[in-house]
C-alpha cells in the first residue's frame, strides 16, 4: 500500500483508532500493493467514529465498483484534519453524533434520510467538499473513471489519442489545424 | 542578472510578474531601463511545475485570505477564495487556459453602444480601437497566437470535435479550434503542444506562453532586471511633491525593505493592485493613492463564467488534448433582441477527474450526482465567457475583519450581479446546451463554474473624464504622473475577450510612453 501511504504515520503518532478492509480481487491497484489487505491508523477518530464518516462519504458520492480504500482515503484526510486543529474535530465528533447511532450499518435509504437532515449543518458542507476533493483524486477513482492522469512524461496523448473520436464527423482542416510533426 | 541598491532612486519598480508586469519588465529593460521587479510568489520552472492536480492548485494560486460579499456565487461558495488567481514568478500567465480573443470595436465604446444601462457605471474606453489593435497584433505575434500571425490552428481535440459537430447543429459559422497562445508548432525557443490537457496546471513544456520563461529570463538577459521573489508590496510612499518615491516591501524572511524608485508600476492584478493602493493612503492622499476620485477598486469586473457538461453514449476522453483549444465566436456581438447588452465567447474547456466536481458541476449528492460521474469518460465541456457589466458598488475594498500574515487587511471583493449578466449567463448555457444536443448529448448538467473568479478587471480603469476612473489612456495615474497600473486593471470596461491578451497589448503600449516620457524627464 505505499502507493496510498495509508500507514506512513504509524510509529510516530498517536493512534485512536483503526479502519481496515481489503482491495477488491480485481482492482488494478492490487497489483501494486505489497498486499491485499489495508489498514489505516487514525489520529483523531476512534474506529467507530471512522466507519460512520466512510460510510457517509459512500452515501454521498455512491459508486458501487469504487472500492471501499477509496473512500477510507476520505476519512484519512478529515482525520488528518482533526488531528491538526481541536475545533475541527468537534465539528466532526458532532457531525457524526448528529448523523445517528447505526448510521454506518443501516440501509443506503436510510442514510440518505440521516444526512437530508443534517445538509444545512457546517458539518454536512465541510465533509461533502472534502469528500468530492479527497475521493475523484485518489488513484482507485482515476482507475475506476478511466482518467488517465499525467501525461507529460508519455508525449502526452498527441499519438495516444487526443483524436482517436470516431463517432462524429471530422473537422475541416481550415477549422481545426495540422498535427505539429506532419511532415517536419 | 542585475542587484540594484535599495537606495537607486533611478530605477522602475514594477509590482507583479504577469503578463502585463513580466512584460513591462522585458520591454523597459530592453530598453536600457533599470527595472526591479518585485513579486510575492516563488520561483518555479517548467521541471518543477506538478502534475498533481491539487498539488499543482496549491504551488501556484494565491491563498492568502481574502474576504467577499454581495449575492454573486462565490461570497457564499467559496468566500475566503473569490477569486482564483496566481503567487508565483510569472503570475497567471503559469496557470491560465491561453485564450486570446481580441477586443471588439463596439467594446471599447461600451457606453455609446449601450447607451445608459440603469445600476452601470460603463464608460467608453479613451483609446481608439485601432490603436488598442496595433497593439494587439503585435501581442499576437509576441505570443506566438494560433490562427493569428501566420500560425496554424491546433489540431481538433474530441472534445472539440464534440463542440464543433454541436455548434454546426446550432448553425454557428464561427467555430475553430481557437486563438490560443499555445505553440502549434516549435518556435520562440519553445516546444510544440503535445496536447497533454495539463494547461492549468503549469505546461511542462513550455509550449504555452508564460513570462515565467519567456519575458522575464530575456529582461534577465539584458542586465537590468533585478527580480525579487518571494517580496510581497505593502506600500507605495511620495514625497513632497506627490510623486511616488519608493515601494516598501516585505522580503522572504519577512523583514521590511524600501526600495527608490523613479516611477512605480502596479501589476498585482486588479484585486492586490487596489488594494495595494488603497494601503498606501497618507496624509496628503487620505482616501489611497491615486483615489481622488474615490473610484480605486470601484466598477470591479470578474466576467460571467458558466460551464456546461454534458455526457454521451460514446468516449470522449476530454481529459486527453490542450484544455481550451476550441472557441465560438458567433455570440460574441452586441444584439439587444437577445434580451442583454454584450456579448460572449463558448470556450472549450476539460477537467481532469478530480477537478471536475469541484469546478465545473452544479451543488449535488447521491445517487442522481455519482450517476452522473460515471460517465466521466463519455463526457465533453463548453465554458461561457462573457462581458459584465461595470458597477460602482462592485468594488475592492480593505477588510474590517481580516488581516493577512504582515497584519495588513486583506482585500473585500464584493458583487452583486447585474440583471444583465445574469440574462446573459441563461442565454450562453441555453446555447450551450443546445451545442451538446446537438452533438448527441444525453444529459447535459449547468453551473456557475468554479465558484472563483478568474478575469479581474477594471478597479484602476482608464478613463478620459478623471471623475470617471484612476488612468488616463497610458495606464498613468491621473493623480501622480510617476505612478502607472499595468495590468487588468485598467481596462475600462470588462469586453467579452479573456483579458490577457489585452493586458500584454497594453503593457507594450505603456512601455514605449515610460520610456518616451523618462526620455524627455517628464517622470
Amino acid at each position: 500500500m505505499s502507493s496510498t501511504g495509508f500507514a506512513d504515520r504509524r510509529g510516530f503518532l498517536k493512534v485512536t483508532g483503526v479502519l481496515t478492509g481489503y482491495l477488491a480481487v480485481g482492482s488494478p491497484l492490487a497489483l501494486l500493493a505489497p498486499s491485499r489487505a489495508w489498514a489505516l491508523d487514525l489520529a483523531a477518530f476512534t474506529g467507530g467514529q471512522g466507519a460512520t464518516l466512510m460510510a457517509a462519504a459512500r452515501t454521498l458520492l455512491p459508486h458501487d465498483g469504487l472500492e471501499d480504500a477509496a473512500y477510507a482515503a476520505v476519512v484519512r484526510s478529515a482525520d488528518a484534519d482533526a488531528a491538526r486543529d481541536p475545533a475541527v474535530l468537534r465539528l466532526y465528533t458532532d457531525g457524526i453524533t448528529s448523523m445517528g447511532a447505526g448510521f454506518a450499518t443501516a440501509g443506503e435509504e436510510q442514510r440518505v434520510a440521516a444526512l437530508k437532515k443534517i445538509e444545512p449543518s457546517t458539518f454536512f458542507q465541510l465533509f461533502r467538499v472534502k469528500a468530492l476533493s479527497v475521493l475523484y483524486s485518489t488513484p482507485f477513482a482515476y482507475a475506476y473513471f478511466g482518467y488517465e492522469g499525467e501525461a507529460f512524461s508519455k508525449g502526452g496523448y498527441l499519438h495516444r489519442g487526443f483524436n482517436d473520436l470516431r463517432w462524429l464527423p471530422e473537422v475541416p482542416p481550415a477549422d481545426g489545424g495540422p498535427m505539429p510533426d506532419a511532415g517536419s | 542578472m542585475a542587484r540594484h541598491e535599495l537606495g537607486d532612486d533611478g530605477v522602475v519598480v514594477i509590482i507583479g510578474s504577469g503578463a502585463g508586469g513580466g512584460t513591462l519588465a522585458h520591454e523597459l529593460t530592453r530598453r536600457g531601463i533599470k527595472v526591479v521587479l518585485l513579486e510575492a510568489g516563488k520561483r518555479e520552472s517548467t521541471a518543477s511545475f506538478s502534475q498533481v492536480p491539487n498539488e499543482a492548485f496549491a504551488q501556484l494560486t494565491w491563498l492568502d485570505p481574502r474576504t467577499s460579499s454581495g449575492d454573486w456565487a462565490p461570497a457564499k461558495t467559496n468566500p475566503g477564495l473569490p477569486a482564483w488567481l496566481a503567487k508565483t514568478v510569472g503570475g497567471t500567465t503559469t496557470h491560465w487556459g491561453a485564450v486570446t480573443p481580441r477586443i471588439s470595436d463596439w467594446e471599447t465604446r461600451a457606453r455609446s453602444t449601450y447607451g445608459e444601462v440603469k445600476g452601470t457605471s460603463l464608460i467608453d474606453w479613451p483609446i481608439a480601437h485601432d490603436e488598442l489593435m496595433k497593439y494587439t497584433a503585435l501581442a499576437e505575434q509576441r505570443l506566438c497566437v494560433t490562427r493569428r500571425a501566420g500560425n496554424p490552428g491546433l489540431p481538433p481535440s474530441n472534445n472539440f470535435k464534440v463542440m464543433y459537430a454541436g455548434a454546426k447543429k446550432v448553425g454557428y459559422r464561427r467555430a475553430h479550434s481557437g486563438y490560443v497562445a499555445i505553440n502549434s508548432r516549435a518556435q520562440d525557443g519553445r516546444g510544440f503542444c503535445i496536447q497533454q490537457g495539463f494547461c492549468v496546471q503549469g505546461c511542462k513544456l513550455g509550449a504555452k506562453w508564460s513570462t515565467l520563461y519567456t519575458e522575464i529570463p530575456r529582461a534577465e538577459a539584458t542586465g537590468n532586471l533585478d527580480l525579487r521573489i518571494q517580496s510581497m508590496a505593502t506600500r507605495i510612499e511620495h514625497g513632497s511633491d506627490g510623486r511616488v518615491n519608493a515601494v516598501v516591501y516585505r522580503d522572504a524572511n519577512g523583514a521590511e525593505q524600501r526600495q527608490k524608485a523613479r516611477a512605480v508600476c502596479v501589476a498585482g492584478n486588479a484585486i492586490e493592485t487596489a488594494r495595494l493602493l488603497l494601503l498606501s493612503e497618507s496624509g496628503k492622499f487620505t482616501r489611497g493613492l491615486a483615489n481622488s476620485s474615490d473610484q480605486v477598486g470601484r466598477n470591479y469586473c470578474h466576467h460571467v463564467l458558466g460551464f456546461t457538461v454534458a455526457t454521451f453514449d460514446k468516449p470522449v476522453h476530454m481529459w486527453r488534448g490542450t484544455s481550451q483549444a476550441g472557441l465560438v465566436e458567433d455570440e460574441a456581438i452586441h444584439d439587444p433582441k437577445r434580451g442583454f447588452a454584450g456579448g460572449y465567447f463558448i470556450e472549450l474547456v476539460n477537467f481532469d477527474v478530480g477537478s471536475l466536481p469541484l469546478a465545473a458541476l452544479p451543488y449535488g449528492w447521491g445517487r442522481d450526482y455519482a450517476s452522473f460521474m460515471e460517465g466521466y469518460r463519455n463526457m465533453a465541456g463548453v465554458m461561457i465567457v462573457g462581458e459584465d457589466l461595470p458597477r460602482p458598488d462592485n468594488r475592492i475594498t480593505l477588510s474590517r475583519t481580516t488581516k493577512d500574515a504582515h497584519g495588513l487587511p486583506v482585500a473585500h471583493v464584493h458583487v452583486d450581479e447585474h440583471a444583465n449578466d445574469v440574462a446573459m449567463r441563461a442565454h450562453g448555457q441555453r446555447q450551450s446546451q443546445l451545442v451538446m444536443e446537438g452533438a448527441g448529448a444525453k444529459r447535459v448538467v449547468h453551473s456557475q463554474g468554479s465558484p472563483m473568479a478568474t478575469h479581474n478587471l477594471g478597479t484602476a480603469r482608464m478613463c478620459a473624464d478623471p471623475r470617471d476612473g484612476v488612468t488616463n489612456a497610458w495606464g498613468q495615474a491621473h493623480d501622480i504622473r510617476n505612478l502607472f497600473v499595468s495590468d487588468g486593471s485598467v481596462f475600462s470596461t470588462a469586453a467579452a475577450a479573456n483579458p490577457t491578451l489585452s493586458i500584454v497589448a497594453l503593457a507594450l503600449r505603456q512601455s514605449e510612453y515610460i520610456s518616451r516620457e523618462m526620455t524627455s524627464r517628464n517622470i
